[in-house]
This record gives C-alpha cells, sequence and structure tokens, in this order.
C-alpha cells in the first residue's frame, strides 16, 4: 500500500512521505496546519486511492474519547424498563458501536479519520492511548474484548487548539502542511478547474497572494476561498485583464467578498485601497 | 549509526525521545525511504518532531550535522550499508556497476573514505559528488545529478536545501509576541487562568447516573472549569518599548473575562511611591502605591511587563527617579511588592542576551529571584507555568 497523490488531491512530496511512513509503520499521523490546507481532505483522498473504507470522526468539545468505542445508551434503557419492552433485559442492545469499534470489525483494512483532535477536552488524547497503540479494548457491559481486525490507517487532525500530550505524539509521525506556495497552488486549482485560462489564474493567484499578504487580517483567506472566488470569476466570466490593474494596490479585485469573509476584514481592506488611491 | 545525528538533535536541546529515534531506524528498515538525505530530513523530521514551533531548530541542527559530515571519521558509521549500496545501484549504469563488481564492496567503501579525505584535503567548494573523472566508480565527472551527495561548503551550492530555507523560522516560539502569534499566546494564558478547581454539579453525569442506576439518584460532581486566578498587572509605559508593553496589554485584556479579576496599573521605569490607571492623565491622577499595597491580597499573582533598563540611581539612590522626588529607592519599593505578591514574575521585551549586560537588568533579575523571562510565546508559557505552581 502506498499513497502517492491522486487527480484529486495534490500531495507535495513530503506530505506523501510522511503518510507512507505512516502506513508502513503502522503508526497514527498527525496532521496540523492553516484552515484550508487540506488536512480534512487528506484521509478522504488516501483511503479513495487505496480504495480502503473510511470511518470518521469529527470531534468536538464535548466529545468523549469512550464515544468513539461505544457508548451504553442507559437512557432508553431507562425508558424501556419502564414501559416493560422485553430488550430490556439484553444489555447488549443498548450498547452503540463509535467509529472506531466500526473501523475494527471492518474486514478489510481501513482508514479512520479523527478530525480536530484538539477541540476536545485534553484528557481526550490520553484516553485513548491504549486503545490506538493495541487497537483493542474492552466492553465492560458485555464482557467483550474488541480487537481489531487489521489495524487501521490513522489520520488524527488538530488546528492547534490545544496542546497534545507527549506520550501521544511520540506515538505519532507528525506533518505541518506548509500554505501552499504559487506552484503548489497552481497544481491545486489545476486539479479543481482543469481548463482553466493560464492567464486568469496567473492574475488570480496575484490577487489572492498579495491579499494575504496584508498585515492585520483576522482570517486570511484560504485555498477555500480562492477556489470559491475563482468559480465566481468563471461564473460571472470575468477577463483576466480586469485583474491586472496597473497599479494592483489601488483598485478592489472584483467579486473580492468571496475572499474576505469577515466584515472586518472587508472594511480594513477597503481602506488601504482608499489610501492607496489617495497617496496616487 | 544515527545515534551521533540523534544526540546532535538532543544537544541542541530539541526535545526528542528513544522511542521516536527507534521509530526512525525501523522506518529506514522497511524502506520508507530510500537514499536520498532530502528524504531522510523529512522523515526524520515527522518522526522526530512533533511541533512546528520546533522545526526551525531542527533545520538548523539538520544542516549543522550534515555539513559537518566530512569531518567525520568514516561516512560507513553514519550511513547505513544498506542504503548506500542500495543509492549505488540506482544511480550506476549497469556497465558501472559491473566494474563495480569486481572492485568488491571492500574496496568500494575503501575508495570511497580516500575521496572523502581527499575532499577534506583539496577543501574545494561546491557540491561534491563521490568519485572525480570518469575512473571512479562512483559516476562520471563526479557531478551526476542523482548521485550521492556527501557533506559541501555553504557557499556555491547549486541547490539551497529545504532546511537550510529556514521556512519555519516564524513558527519559532523563540520570537517576540506580535500580532501574527498572538492567538497564539492568548490560547496559552486562557490555559493559565483556566485553573483552581472547586466542584460543581455535573448535570448530565448525574442523569446519565441515575439511569445507570435505575432510577436511584446518583450524585456526580466535577471540578470547575473556570478561573479563579486574579492577577495585578504593573506596565512600564511611556518610553520606547511602548508599543511591545500595549500588545502584552492587549493580549491580558483579550482574555479579561477568563481572569477572575484582571488590574492594571502604570509605572514609569520603576516603580515608587506612586502608581496610576489612566495613561492619559498619569499627571493628575495618581494612587499610592501603599494603597494598591493594601487593595489585594496575596493570593493576586503580580505581574511586571517593563524592560528594566534604567540607570542604575533609578533603582538604588532615593530620588533617583528622572520625574520627581521619591523617598525611597526604587529598588525598596519593588521588593516591598514582591514580598506582598510572593507570585511574581517579570516579563521583559528586551531579548534575553541582553540581560546580564545591563546593569539595572540585572539588577532587577536578581531582586525578582531570578523570574524574569522574555516576552515571547515560550517566555510567556514559562512565566505561566511559574505563576501557576
Ligand atoms: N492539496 C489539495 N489538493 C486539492 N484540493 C485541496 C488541497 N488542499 C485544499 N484543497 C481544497 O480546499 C478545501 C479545504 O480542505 P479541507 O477542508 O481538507 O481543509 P482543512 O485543512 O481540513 O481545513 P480546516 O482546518 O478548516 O478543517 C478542500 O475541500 C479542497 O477543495
Ligand atoms: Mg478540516
Amino acid at each position: 500500500m502506498r499513497f502517492s497523490g491522486s487527480d484529486t488531491y495534490v500531495a507535495t512530496r513530503d506530505l506523501t512521505l510522511a503518510v507512507n511512513a505512516a502506513i508502513t509503520l503502522q503508526r497514527p499521523l498527525l496532521i496540523k496546519g492553516e484552515p484550508g490546507t487540506g488536512k480534512t481532505m487528506l484521509a478522504e483522498e488516501v483511503a479513495a486511492s487505496l480504495g480502503l473504507p473510511l470511518f470518521e470522526w469529527h470531534v468536538k468539545s464535548t466529545t468523549k474519547a469512550q464515544q468513539g468505542l461505544y457508548e451504553y445508551d442507559a437512557v432508553s434503557r431507562l425508558r424501556d424498563s419502564q414501559l416493560g419492552e422485553a430488550k430490556v433485559a439484553d444489555i447488549g442492545s443498548y450498547i452503540v458501536k463509535g467509529v472506531l469499534w466500526q473501523a475494527f470489525e471492518c474486514e478489510t483494512p481501513s482508514v479512520v479519520l479523527i478530525d480536530e483532535i484538539d477541540k476536545a477536552d485534553i484528557e481526550f488524547p490520553n484516553d485513548l492511548l491504549r486503545e490506538l497503540d493495541r487497537m483493542e479494548f474492552f466492553v465492560y457491559e458485555t464482557r467483550q474484548q474488541v480487537r481489531a481486525r487489521h489495524r487501521p490507517v490513522l489520520f488524527i487532525t488538530s488546528n492547534n487548539e490545544k496542546e497534545l500530550p507527549d506520550a501521544f505524539l511520540r506515538r505519532c509521525f507528525f506533518h505541518y502542511i506548509r500554505f501552499p506556495d504559487k506552484e503548489t497552488m497552481t497544481r491545486i486549482v489545476n486539479v479543481h478547474f482543469p481548463g482553466l485560462k493560464p492567464t486568469l489564474l496567473r492574475e488570480a493567484l496575484e490577487v489572492f497572494f498579495e491579499l494575504r499578504e496584508i498585515p492585520g487580517l483576522k482570517k486570511k483567506p484560504s485555498t477555500s476561498e480562492l477556489l470559491d472566488w475563482l468559480k465566481l470569476l468563471l461564473a460571472e466570466d470575468i477577463p483576466p485583464e480586469v485583474l491586472r490593474s496597473k497599479d494592483q494596490k489601488s483598485a478592489i479585485p472584483p467579486l473580492h467578498g468571496a475572499l474576505l469573509k469577515n466584515e472586518q476584514d472587508v472594511h480594513l481592506f477597503e481602506r488601504l485601497i482608499f489610501m492607496a488611491r489617495q497617496n496616487r | 549509526m544515527l545515534i551521533d545525528f540523534f544526540l546532535h538533535l538532543k544537544a541542541s536541546r530539541l526535545p526528542v525521545s528513544i522511542k521516536e529515534f527507534l521509530t526512525l531506524l525501523e522506518a529506514l528498515q522497511q524502506h520508507v525511504i530510500e537514499q536520498s538525505i532530502d528524504d531522510f530530513y523529512v522523515l526524520s523530521r515527522a518522526t522526530l518532531v512533533k511541533d512546528e514551533t520546533h522545526f526551525d531548530k531542527f533545520d538548523r541542527a539538520f544542516g549543522e550535522y550534515f555539513k559537518g559530515v566530512e569531518a567525520l571519521p568514516g561516512m560507513d558509521v553514519l550511513i547505513p550499508e544498506a542504503w548506500l549500496r542500495q543509492a549505488v545501484k540506482r544511480h550506476l549504469s549497469d556497465a558501472e556497476r559491473a566494474r563495480l563488481e569486481k572492485l568488491g564492496w571492500d574496496k568500494l567503501m575503501e575508495t570511497f573514505k580516500q575521496r572523502l579525505a581527499e575532499q577534506k584535503e583539496r577543501h574545494s567548494g561546491g557540491n561534491k559528488w563521490i568519485g572525480s573523472g570518469g575512473s571512479s566508480p562512483f559516476g562520471h565527472g563526479g557531478t551526476h545529478p542523482e548521485g550521492i551527495r556527501v557533506g559541501g561548503r555553504s557557499e556555491n551550492r547549486s541547490a539551497v536545501k529545504v532546511w537550510e530555507k529556514r521556512e519555519y523560522r516564524n513558527l519559532d516560539d523563540s520570537v517576540e509576541i506580535g500580532t501574527r502569534n498572538i492567538k497564539v499566546a492568548l490560547r496559552r494564558l486562557r490555559r493559565f487562568a483556566r485553573q483552581g478547581a472547586p466542584d460543581e454539579l455535573d448535570l448530565e453525569g448525574t442523569i446519565t447516573g441515575t439511569a445507570r442506576n435505575a432510577g436511584w439518584l446518583d450524585l456526580h460532581m466535577r471540578p470547575e472549569r473556570h478561573n479563579a486566578v486574579k492577577v495585578l498587572l504593573f506596565l512600564d509605559i511611556g518610553g520606547s518599548m511602548d508599543d511591545h508593553i500595549r500588545v502584552c496589554e492587549e493580549l491580558f485584556s483579550a482574555c479579561r473575562s477568563e481572569f477572575k479579576h484582571l488590574e492594571h496599573y502604570y509605572f514609569h521605569n520603576c516603580v515608587y511611591d506612586r502608581l496610576w490607571k489612566d495613561n492619559r492623565r498619569r499627571h493628575s491622577e495618581r494612587i499610592a502605591t501603599q494603597d494598591v499595597l493594601h487593595k489585594y491580597g496575596n493570593d493576586y499573582k503580580l505581574i511586571f511587563v517593563g524592560d528594566a533598563s534604567m540607570s542604575p540611581y533609578e533603582l538604588l539612590q532615593p530620588n533617583g527617579c528622572l520625574e520627581y522626588h521619591n523617598a525611597e529607592p526604587g529598588a525598596t519599593w519593588l521588593r516591598r511588592l514582591a514580598d506582598t505578591w510572593p507570585h511574581a514574575i517579570w516579563l521583559n521585551p528586551e531579548s534575553e542576551q541582553s540581560w546580564p549586560y545591563r546593569q539595572s537588568t540585572s539588577l532587577i533579575y536578581h531582586l525578582m529571584g531570578g523570574r524574569m523571562f522574555p516576552l515571547t510565546l515560550d517566555g510567556l508559557e514559562r512565566g505561566m507555568r511559574l505563576l501557576s505552581k
């Protein structure tokens, strides 16, 4: 099993290398990087390109480690018991399988994504150490040992909201996806818009990267915003010349609302342009 | 084999562990990469460094180590033999390989070492590929585009290596706090603010527990997440450091809601008998430092922010202050404050290296019992860790 990018996903050499290291050594791969750099998409793409099923676990601030294994739905059971249902006797019918359990019992090797692990409580990664190491756990209610048939390929993403415990980190490979440079971004755009006119692409990237350089932006536009913007440019049939103003800094690019979504950022941007014009 | 490299990283103060080093060896053994040094760079980084703020440090250490390679005794100690073998196989033509086979592996290694020695003697700059001229089994002309490069000097490089570009420099957490990394700083500060743990009723836990208990009440408590931390912020304002001070002030105000109490006071250069709360009215509305001393309990954490640079007179002499007559020297006041609030630190926007060279800075450093930290992410973290003990 080797991953080498795909038709729909541009993976740099160092990213594929990290992915393959994780696959070969069967260790988790921790992925960090700015928003929109394709962290979540990576797991989907690896699964698709290796032809493996994908099990996704999107973590929220209230997510508990246990939920990835299984949950015991005590409330339903209580209700059923008051209604005198017969299935109450079987505790097993109130055990709800979590993402990891589903992956563990999968017939084929699989890919598991634990997305945005840093959203959860600090203890969350620690609570999963043993389970992820051994790929097995115990169900107390039914006294049952669940063991993975195949060790899944495990991707974990983080947006750096919390630091992760050292013991957890030592078990992972780590890759930080850098914000794509112009060349990589060109490839990414080509993946999404295969027939795009090179001049339009060039001008658009020029505007995009310049915009990202504006100091003090609350939210720099990311890959997804660029793609949205290009879609709009195409839909409106905006010619490349419009993007290429002689004095870049003094013209508002068309449909810039797709790039800057934060109202304050739009104001900041417009003010800068306004100042640039006055100084002309 | 690669132990030296590992030790070098450790010596460069990267938090690498044996477990991770073993993983790296395992990865090499399983041929995750082949012979390329660039791949080795990526693999070793992915295995050993788990925090992008350490990437820059790693890049430097990696560069140092692999620049020094030609000076190390015996390349074979450093590069696993299998690795070399493969490299040789991959990059040589059939004819060359045949010649090589005649030569035998040992002989090859010897030639290899000899070449290294020659290189060292010649001290020639630029890329240095093993072997020169058509006579070498290692390739022709010494510049096979994908050959095995060993060492090489920084001048005259054809390609700058990734680790030499220092692209992760701005992720390093020893740079000062500014608008770019203020968010991260904020998160670290928040973590500090969220301590202290009186219990509160865990409603959800109680319901689940009660259901589990088939209806018998089962109370659950949990530690309260919220802030018990009280902070007094003393800011040195009205000098060249104003920008830094302001960043710091913003930083703390941004998590005001996380602290139980946050109070700030201004001073200039050093604390004397007066402080003020509103910098625009610093001359009209002064508050006696004595009053402040009595107002806040000793459970407050005291944080000074200032560059601690002044004339030593301002610290040591009565009336040493430039602006008005102070009956007692600054040092006395500082000591008094630090005695009242034992949890005190000083954050200094000046770089840590410069501290020992400034008389006033080292005086204050000692007055604070060494609890002075640079105004960087890392400094903030160290300071907060100390305060939360
Ligand atoms: N390398 C890439 N190749 C192709 N498309 C990409 C790539 N990187 C990002 N994209 C595009 O950007 C979008 C955002 O990617 P994704 O949601 O995976 O980012 P993320 O890093 O998980 O972001 P967040 O931190 O906000 O969760 C994708 O849907 C895809 O369209
Ligand atoms: Mg995502």
